[in-house]
């Protein structure tokens, strides 16, 4: 981990200090988010106040306020804990599931690998966006159908790395010598073949992060996600209706933070396939 | 090349087996009773059982009662292959109606996004690839970072502020008129641009050090020559099969940009059959967007074994 730090270019490190920072206030959210539950109040970022309605950026409110008297800067830091949760969340369904299809297509191949490919190739095929929203209604509004929604559909994508890189493995020494020994497919798959190509699992969950808070974004943006708290995509939506009439600050700091939040982990994810996977370097 | 035809036509009908399972799943058994969404709470037993009837959905899930293919799976497999789409809950007709109705808008705007972004998308990468490595190149590569970390959302609220509500230069909502379509038109370009240019400059940089592109170099041609002539034509492979897989999106519209402008397309359809629990109309437009993908990925795969012989033999 330590030389891979060293490895990364100042754009690279400057993007996951950022990335560090943004959890950082993810986690200080969740906190002041499960104290404000444990203790059944309303959390401040919740709390209505009339006479505070469109205060521009102050020293008490540094991002002003939005139009039910709510500090723009805690519901921000309310929005980071979601995108969080959405990234990770999302994350732990579709690697496991990609990686462990993967793995069983690419060292089984045959049968086991023609149905790894029917069924990425069956969910390949669906309109994504549509897609995601379609499961989101099904399973219910909230976070819930979130995570489902973009966690099944994007697995695919790591699945189809993982699988082509585990074939390129299957054949070599190692993988014969492992085999001429004895050991169980199992232990070869998660124990020889695994650590080969964890790599992988580091740039997709680079690739994936961003997307997933965007696809997120915009599912509560159109009000089929998250309700009720304050996520990124619910505090554009809010912003919009006035900001024709010159309240500029809430919608210029959520775009600011999706945007450099997302910024960083393009940057970070282009650094690591440089860094990790020498075929896909671009251009050189 | 017969034979490779046939196999791949063949391969075609597990995925669409797929596609037609996956979306039965979805909406017919995890959805929740489609009748309580549409009637509400406080429907009677006799309207849901009523609308069921109506709409197919009082139907064995998988195996028919007395006819083993009268269940809600195989009426929907049989209706998909005679082109019926069953009838929508909200507007109470049938949903190929309403499918027919919005391809035309949603193509208005889809096609130019496509033919602008491409093209404005190969120029640069080629730019980027004549400039490798140097400033013009880092330039264009960073600025299509920056641009593809905007969130689509922002791109559409920002392009009305600034551009139809503060500068006036086009009507903010409708679909009246050419003028109407620009707007959304130039969003679609932007926000796809930053993801384009840098696939297609990877696709080019892929070719440019292989041992042709010296040989027409060592021929004595200019530069310009050899990026259009050589290098381009070895690099619309990828390039093509990347712009093939937008096409059914082509038809089945921009949910963002159709919404936000009020462009009566596909999109917009879906958006609004999703806000409403629409089912079938949802449903429509995923499985025929799911088909049209085949159908492209047919045609470009056959394309592909028709100039490069190399894939029949795999």
């Amino acid at each position: 981990m330590r030389s891979l730090w060293h490895k990364l270019s100042v754009g690279g490190k400057l993007a996951l200090i950022i990335i560090v920072s943004y959890f950082a206030v993810a986690l200080w959210g969740e906190v002041s988010y499960r104290i404000a539950k444990a203790n059944d109040v309303t959390p401040s970022y919740n709390q209505v106040r009339d006479d505070l309605r469109y205060l521009p950026p102050s020293l008490e409110h540094p991002m002003g306020t939005d139009n039910l008297g709510r500090d723009v800067s805690k519901r921000l830091v309310q929005g980071a804990r979601i995108a969080f949760h959405v990234g990770i969340m999302t994350s732990l369904i579709a690697i496991p599931l990609g990686v462990l299809l993967g793995l069983l297509g690419g060292y089984f191949g045959g049968k086991t690998d023609s149905v790894v490919v029917w069924l990425c190739a069956s969910i390949a095929s669906m309109p994504g966006l549509l897609f995601i929203l379609a499961i989101s209604m099904v399973v219910g509004q909230g976070l819930l159908g979130i995570y489902l929604g973009i966690g099944l559909t994007t697995w695919v994508g790591v699945c189809r790395t993982i699988r082509a890189e585990v074939m390129k493995h299957r054949n070599r020494a190692y993988i014969q010598a492992a085999r001429v020994l004895g050991y169980s497919h199992f232990r070869i798959m998660f124990r020889h073949l695994l650590p080969n190509v964890s790599h992988i699992i580091l740039i997709q969950f680079s690739i994936r992060f961003p997307s997933a808070v965007a696809t997120e974004v915009f599912i509560s943006f159109l009000g089929i996600g998250v309700q009720g708290e304050p996520s990124w995509g619910i505090m554009i939506n809010n912003a919009r209706l006035r900001l024709w009439q010159g309240v500029w600050w809430e919608m210029t700091f959520v775009s600011l933070a999706i945007f450099l939040l997302v910024l960083s982990f393009n940057k970070l994810a282009d650094d690591l396939r440089d860094i990790l996977d020498p075929a896909l370097r671009s251009g050189k | 090349m017969f034979r490779y035809i046939i196999k791949r036509l063949l391969e075609l009908f597990p995925t669409t087996l797929g596609i037609i399972v996956l979306t039965f799943m979805l909406f017919h058994v995890i959805g929740s009773s489609p009748a309580m969404v549409v009637l509400g709470k406080n429907a009677t037993a006799e309207s849901i059982a009523a609308f069921n009837t109506k709409y197919g959905y009082d139907k064995p899930l998988l195996i028919g009662d007395g006819n083993v293919f009268d269940s809600q799976f195989f009426s929907f497999a049989k209706n998909l292959v005679k082109g019926d789409f069953g009838i929508s809950t909200e507007y109470d007709e049938p949903v190929s109606e309403i499918l027919k109705r919005g391809v035309g808008p949603s193509l208005t705007i889809t096609l130019p996004i496509l033919l602008g972004g491409t093209v404005i998308g190969i120029s640069l990468a080629l730019l980027c690839a004549a400039f490798r490595g140097r400033i013009v190149d880092k330039g264009i590569l960073m600025i299509s970072t920056v641009l593809m970390s905007v969130n689509y959302v922002i791109w559409v609220l920002l392009g009305q502020f600034v551009f139809a509500f503060k500068c006036g230069l086009f009507p903010i909502w409708g679909y009246e008129s050419a003028i109407y379509v620009v707007l959304p038109v130039i969003i679609g370009i932007i926000s796809s641009l930053g993801t384009d240019i840098r696939f297609f400059r990877t696709a080019i940089l892929d070719e440019i050090y292989k041992p042709y592109v010296r040989t027409a170099y060592s021929k004595g041609l200019s530069h310009t020559r050899v990026l259009t002539r050589h290098v381009l034509r070895n690099a619309l492979i990828p390039i093509v099969t990347y712009i093939s897989l937008s096409i059914p999106f082509l038809f089945t519209g921009s949910l963002m940009l159709e919404t936000f402008f009020g462009i009566p397309g596909l999109g917009n359809v879906s958006i609004n059959a999703i806000h409403s629990a629409d089912m079938a109309v949802v449903r429509a437009v995923v499985v025929l967007g799911a088909l049209l993908y085949q159908i492209v990925n047919l045609f470009t795969d056959i394309l592909y074994a028709l100039l490069d012989p190399r894939v029949r033999l795999t």
